[in-house]
């Protein structure tokens, strides 16, 4: 047991690359938490997918001993939280179980729009916030200036950034002792009944399902029997350790520490994140504010491309739905593709995530249809239904109005930039709310439509600013505006898995490019194919896919046999990655593709 | 019951892996060296006859086939000592077709007579091109002068000789190549190759296409354009295809790539040679290493060029009759390929008839004049899951 007094608990917030992930490893590294031996890069991005594209996508937590300037021995438990957007939610209940921040702003860069995101969060969590300013090794370097800019925009105190290069280690003991002397003790009494937040859950394949604990007050040990007091279910503890970043057993966990246990239980959805942990005998009354649940704000089609590999989506789906609770998922039959599932995700990254673990974990191609949006659809007897898939769309003479979600984004930008940036938020019908600069750049706040950021508009905010700008949303609310389903036809017959909901005044245009895309992602077949989209009955864009005029190989003797044979094989194996619409063969791409808009 | 070979009759390959020059768009089994030993080469074919010999023993031999390569880089003792090998190993038809390949220069041209009285009967003669721009630009180390006067000499040596033009080069328009086609009409004996150029991996046309630098290619539309306008010019000249790159006046086709298209069975000799061998009622497919020197020392070491021998399943056998056998004017016979397969094609078949690229009754099953061009699309939709 660790007196209150040296336990420090503490997040890291920053922007996407300011060198959170560095940081942590360089701060567990110096104190010896980990063997040099055993070090990685990134050794909290676990998943493959995570150390692949450099971001953390669940919280992660370690444990780190150490004795600072003043002779004490302190515990630091660090909470690593993930930093885009689609996972902001996970950064604001992890935030809840410690008490200060290092706010991580890359002093070659600055300020940028997951860092305000961020530190709103840490500042809504009531915490200390300790400035870093990192990178201080490069040569573009601008620790002034950005220390300005933290107090101008932020409005915190950065006199005293601490400068850190994570890379080279300069900072790192600095940035100890900071923890340590700025940050807050955690409070509690070891002598209250037991209180513990449910921090984060997962399952894991040995263990089961693993709990991550933050203690209130009072003391966990192995065998107590806990209550989750959200569903009064109560559980024999078998289990009880910390992470450094190993699992590591403890006798106990008390007031301020935090940890994990685990507790026989079978299925990540028996948790309850920011539910309140007691005692099954003598426990608390008072629970914990809860966290509301994260709800999924972007639906897709999976399909399996195999349709005998029905099954083992349905597999992978349940399996990955066990350790994520924000992945939802409900069959769905489409006439194209099949049997599939209709999947809600907190965004497009965390689709991207998900889909690239069924393809790679479970090894299933999939064929992925057009994310849509929830929109409400108010019927003329006052109904309201919910519309995950445009394919459901009821028949619009019992409609009244349909309402979409919006949203508000921030999205910091250099100066140069900032004409594209406005124009691109325009054509996706935006409204400006505000627009002020800080240093050098601007930050413009809009309120768009989600369903016209939810596919490409990060791509195309990334390519018109060379990268230079960052994004960040939050939900606003539902609004109702003109808005028509748009199907679309292949050789006269309708796929409904391209269908889309669209409003009424960009549905010329987005009809249009869509089918010039899909004329170019369809390969020519042996007649022409017309491609049309249409509203209701109307057509509203045409294309014609010419006949493939010339596809045969000019010499075939004696060794080609083979070759042509193997050569055939493949595209074979190619065709799988097709679907078949009547007489027409789609590839799977095409489902995503169409939709890019290029402008 | 015949076995499926005996419906294309059987031949022999003989590869020579060497040339002059690396052509930049060429992907056959072809190497620069300094120096051949002829004569070990001679050694090592004559041994690889009598190996196959004894497994193909009593077969009529129709065809040889001297590929490469350049096998007009052959000594003409080396050619001699082989046909007499041949002639020795198996009974030879009385038509036998021996062809040999050759690049169009002067010095390949005087070695022609000494191929005759060895026994090649035939020459095709790898012309390409008939300007010198053209050539030059396809790595050619001869002129259209000179090669014209190779392919003089050819005709007065030989009863048989063929040429093959390359088409749907860079920069070149419908027209020029109409009017480039009616010259080589204007020249041909009884049998012309004519190839569309093709893009191969591993070339340096390849690396260049990839690295978009390969410029002024012929757009698909005029590529099929140029081929709609080589069939019908060639007909009207008496020279019908026959096959999707060969024109021939009648009775003039070659015996031995008809050995190919019909499926028959040949062996093949010589580096990277393939070969189709139905030996004990199984097809087998032969395949020799590609290095000259590692094939030669293997041959001499072991007595055996190949590197492997598959079988051939019912399935593959079939995949290969027709992409082989649709190749040709005249199609497959729908006897012979419901003996190779219990697949039921029929309702591929219709559609495809339906929409014009197949023409189908009870004997046999070929390509329509529109199907043609697009083969490949053909074969895929009919020997699809
Ligand atoms: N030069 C330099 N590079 C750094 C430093 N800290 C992090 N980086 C690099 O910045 C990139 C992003 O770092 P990472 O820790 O993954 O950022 P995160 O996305 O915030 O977790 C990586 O390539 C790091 O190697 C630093 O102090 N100096
Ligand atoms: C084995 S090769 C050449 C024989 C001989 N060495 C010569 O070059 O004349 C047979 C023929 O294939 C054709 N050919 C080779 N590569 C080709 C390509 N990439 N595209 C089209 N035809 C090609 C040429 O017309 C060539 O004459
Ligand atoms: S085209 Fe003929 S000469 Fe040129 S490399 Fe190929 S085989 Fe040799
Ligand atoms: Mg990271």
């Amino acid at each position: 047991m660790t007196d209150l007094s040296h336990i420090r608990n503490f997040s890291i917030v920053a922007h996407i690359d300011h060198g959170k992930s560095t940081l942590a490893d360089r701060l567990i590294q110096s104190t010896n938490t980990v063997a040099d031996r055993d070090m990685k890069a990134q050794l909290l991005d676990s998943m493959d997918i995570e150390r692949e594209r450099g971001i953390t996508i669940k919280a992660n937590t370690v444990r780190i001993d150490y004795t600072a300037d003043n002779g004490e021995a302190y515990i630091l438990n660090l909470i690593d939280t993930p930093g885009h957007v689609d996972f902001a939610y996970e950064v604001s209940r992890s935030m809840r179980a410690v008490e200060g921040s290092l706010l991580v702003v890359d002093s070659t860069q600055g300020v940028e729009a997951q860092t305000l995101a961020n530190v709103y969060q840490a500042i809504d969590a009531d915490h200390e916030i300790v400035p870093v300013l990192n990178k201080i090794d490069l040569p573009a370097s601008e620790c002034d200036r950005v220390a300005e800019q933290i107090e101008d925009v932020i409005g915190i105190d950065a006199s005293g950034a601490i400068r850190v290069s994570a890379k080279t280690g300069i900072g790192i003991h600095e940035t100890l002792e900071a923890i340590v002397n700025l940050l807050p003790a955690p409070k509690g009494d070891r002598d209250a009944p037991l209180k513990a937040m449910l921090v984060d859950s997962w399952y894991d394949s040995y263990l089961g399902v693993i709990v991550l604990v933050r203690v209130i007050d009072g003391v966990m040990k192995k065998n107590d029997r806990v209550k989750f007091m959200s569903n009064g279910t109560v559980h024999g503890i078998d289990k009880i350790g910390v992470f450094r970043p190993q699992m590591q057993d403890v006798a106990e966990l008390g007031p301020g520490e935090i940890g994990f246990i685990t507790a026989s239980i079978k299925q990540v959805r028996d948790t309850r994140v920011g539910d309140t942990i007691t005692s099954e005998r003598k426990g608390t009354e008072v629970a914990l504010d809860g966290f509301k649940p994260a709800q999924p704000v972007v639906f897709c089609g999976l399909f399996p491309v195999d349709s005998s590999e029905f099954e083992d989506l349905r597999d992978a789906i349940e399996k990955l739905a066990l350790n994520d609770a924000s992945f939802s998922h409900e069959m769905e039959t489409s006439a194209a593709l099949g049997f599939g599932f209709r999947c809600g995700f907190l965004g497009l990254l965390h689709l991207e995530v998900i889909r690239d673990r069924i393809e790679r974990e479970y090894d299933i191609d999939l064929i992925t249809t057009a994310p849509s949006v929830v929109y409400h659809v108010y019927m003329r007897d006052g109904e309201m239904i919910e519309l995950h898939n445009p394919a459901d769309m009821p028949d619009l003479t019992h409609v009244d109005h349909l309402e979409e979600p919006r949203i508000k984004a921030t999205i910091l930008v250099p100066d140069e930039y900032l004409g594209d940036v406005l124009k691109l938020c325009q054509d996706r019908r935006g409204v400006q709310l505000d627009l002020t600069y800080a240093g050098s750049r601007a930050m413009v706040v809009y309120d768009l439509p989600l369903n016209e950021v939810v596919f490409d508009f990060y791509d195309r905010l990334k390519s018109v600013t060379k990268g230079y700008a960052s994004f960040d949303y939050q939900m606003t609310g539902y609004q109702q505006d003109n808005l028509v389903k748009m199907s679309v036809l292949v050789n006269d017959e309708p796929v409904d898995a391209l269908s889309m909901m669209v409003h009424r005044d960009r549905a010329e245009a987005r009809g249009r490019a869509m089918v010039e895309k899909l004329k170019d992602l369809i390969p020519r077949h042996m007649f022409k194919i017309p491609i049309q989209a249409a509203i209701g009955g109307k057509v509203i864009a045409r294309e014609t896919l010419s006949a493939l005029r010339k596809d045969v190989t000019a010499k075939c003797y004696g060794g080609d046999a083979t070759r042509k044979r193997k050569l055939l094989d493949k595209q074979k194996a190619g065709k799988k990655k097709m679907r078949q619409f009547g007489k027409v063969d789609i590839p799977q791409e095409a489902f995503i593709s169409a939709l890019k808009m290029d402008s | 019951m015949p076995e499926d070979w005996e419906n294309g009759g059987f031949g022999l390959y003989i590869h020579w892996p060497f040339c002059q020059a690396k052509c930049p768009y060429c992907d056959f089994n072809s190497h620069v060296v300094a120096q051949i030993d002829q004569r070990a080469w001679a050694d090592a074919y004559v041994s690889e006859i009598a190996r196959i010999g004894a497994e193909t023993e009593g077969r009529v031999l129709r065809s040889v086939f001297f590929g490469g390569g350049t096998p007009s880089l052959m000594d003409p003792d080396v050619v001699d000592a082989i046909l007499t090998k041949i002639r020795a190993t198996w009974p030879i038809a009385n038509d036998i077709e021996v062809t040999l390949e050759a690049n169009p220069t002067s010095v390949e041209a005087g070695r022609f007579a000494g191929y005759r009285d060895a026994g090649v009967n035939r020459v095709s003669m790898g012309v390409q091109a008939l300007n010198d721009a053209d050539l030059k630009a396809l790595g050619r180390l001869h002129s259209a002068s000179e090669a014209m006067q190779a392919f003089d000499i050819a005709r007065s040596v030989f009863d048989r000789v063929s040429f093959d033009l390359i088409y749907a080069r860079q920069g070149q328009t419908l027209k020029d190549w109409e009017a480039e086609l009616r010259q080589a009409l204007g020249l041909a004996v009884d049998h012309l190759s004519l190839y569309q150029l093709t893009i191969e991996d591993g070339t340096a046309f390849g690396d260049r296409y990839a690295a978009g630098k390969l410029r002024g290619l012929p757009d698909d539309d005029v590529a099929a354009d140029m081929y709609a306008l080589t069939q019908g010019v060639c007909e009207d000249t008496g020279f019908a295809g026959y096959e999707v790159s060969n024109h021939a006046r009648p009775g003039c086709e070659s015996t031995h790539n008809k050995i190919y298209w019909k499926y028959g069975d040949y062996a093949g000799i010589g580096p990277g040679a393939h070969g189709r061998l139905t030996l004990g009622g199984t097809r087998f497919a032969t395949e020799a290493p590609r290095a000259p020197a590692a094939w030669l020392s293997q041959v001499r070491q072991t007595g055996n060029g190949d590197l492997c021998r598959d079988v051939l399943s019912l399935d593959d056998q079939f995949a290969e009759f027709l992409l082989m056998g649709m190749r040709l004017r005249d199609g497959v016979s729908v006897a012979r390929f419901s003996q190779l397969s219990d697949n039921i094609l029929i309702n591929k078949i219709n559609g495809l008839v339906e929409i014009g690229m197949l023409e189908y009754n009870t004997e046999t099953l070929r390509l329509s004049q529109q199907g043609y061009p697009v083969l490949n699309a053909v074969l895929r939709k009919l020997l699809e899951d």
